[in-house]
């Protein structure tokens, strides 16, 4: 195909999707409505649950399938990333010398890393009842474990994050989420039905029935997936070295 | 007054991702990418998604910059050594 044919295939296919895009768009609710046709029926259901935020009953209730597939997703690429990022025959680990910190970004960062984790773990506990939930709070906390890589050094990250019982706790939190689906199959429900337990008074943290379980298997997913696949990275940028004349 | 700061979180949010594509070196791309990170959570907070707005600081704002700046840290350590090598 010479270039010439090449970019008119280009230009016609930019164009039919350029059209239908524009289609679509002119085909949309407008900006701001109050008329929200699927918002009321998800608010109804999630009601109906007794779940308050009505994003995790989506999340983990109405359609804990679609979670489901992108909880494998994640699994999938923090193991392709451990497999990837491993560290090969011609390379070999080097200590890393203990860095100095200036102080007030030490001081900074010991004071933020309590209050980091905790917020983090507020966030994934309360999921079901106000914005947030198991992946934002996981992302939060994880991300609060390397604030002492800024605030200490590499070493004393790695004494409070042994890898392999984070990647054995992510495997683990992808099964209790399946494990919890199976249940409802069980009890003779549909796979990840919200039937199994009782939903409870509305607004209390145990309220929702088995959104906040599923809730927390993600976030114990999410939060070892990240500090794996951080750890990973920290390997390849702060340890891993080349062997000299390769 | 609503439409106000949705236009001023849009306004803000074009600016960041141009400086965002502008930038050429990694490094600063990192520092600039947290910063557009935050505009797009006040962007989602003010069109009343807050918990996207959420994911969008968790993930944005801190874990995409810093695997980038690991990223830039192993890359430039391997060049360092190349040429100390020769």
């Amino acid at each position: 195909m010479s270039p010439r044919t090449r970019l008119w295939l280009v230009a016609v296919g930019g164009a039919g999707v350029a059209a239908l895009l524009v289609a679509a768009c002119l085909g949309l609710p407008a900006f701001g409505g109050d008329h929200h046709p699927y918002g009321d029926r998800a608010v109804e259901a999630s009601l109906a649950h007794r779940t308050a935020n009505t994003i995790a009953s989506v999340n983990f209730d109405q359609r804990a399938f679609d979670t489901l597939g992108e909880l494998t997703i994640l699994f999938a690429a923090v193991l392709g990333c451990v497999a990837l990022l491993r560290q090969t025959r011609d390379e070999h680990r080097a200590r890393p010398e203990p860095a100095e910190v200036a102080p007030p970004v030490r001081r900074y960062a010991l004071l933020v890393l309590p209050v980091a984790l905790l917020t983090g773990l507020y966030v994934i506990a309360h999921g079901q009842l106000s914005p947030g939930g198991g992946f934002q709070g996981g992302v939060a906390a994880a991300t609060a474990l390397h604030l002492l890589y800024l605030g200490a050094d590499y070493r004393a990250l790695e004494r409070v994050r042994p890898v392999g019982l984070y990647e054995v706790g992510d495997g683990v939190a992808v099964c209790a989420y399946l494990v919890t689906g199976i249940a409802a199959l069980l009890g003779g429900a549909a796979f990840l039905a919200n039937t199994l337990l009782p939903h409870g008074t509305f607004n209390t943290l145990s309220s929702g029935g088995t959104v906040p379980l599923l809730n927390a298997a993600v976030g114990m997913e999410v939060a070892c997936a990240v500090v794996v696949l951080l750890a990973r990275f920290l390997d390849q940028a702060v340890e891993i070295e080349e062997e000299s004349g390769t | 007054m609503d439409d106000a700061v949705i236009a001023v979180a849009l306004v803000l949010v074009a600016a960041c991702a141009t400086v965002a594509v502008a930038t050429r070196d990694p490094a600063r791309q990192a520092l600039v990418l947290s910063v557009l990170g935050v505009v797009l959570a006040v962007l989602f907070t003010v069109l009343q998604a807050p918990d996207v707005g959420l994911s969008q600081l968790a993930v944005g704002s801190a874990l995409t910059p810093l695997l980038l700046l690991l990223t830039v840290r192993k890359v430039r350590r391997r060049g360092q050594r190349e040429e100390s090598g020769r």
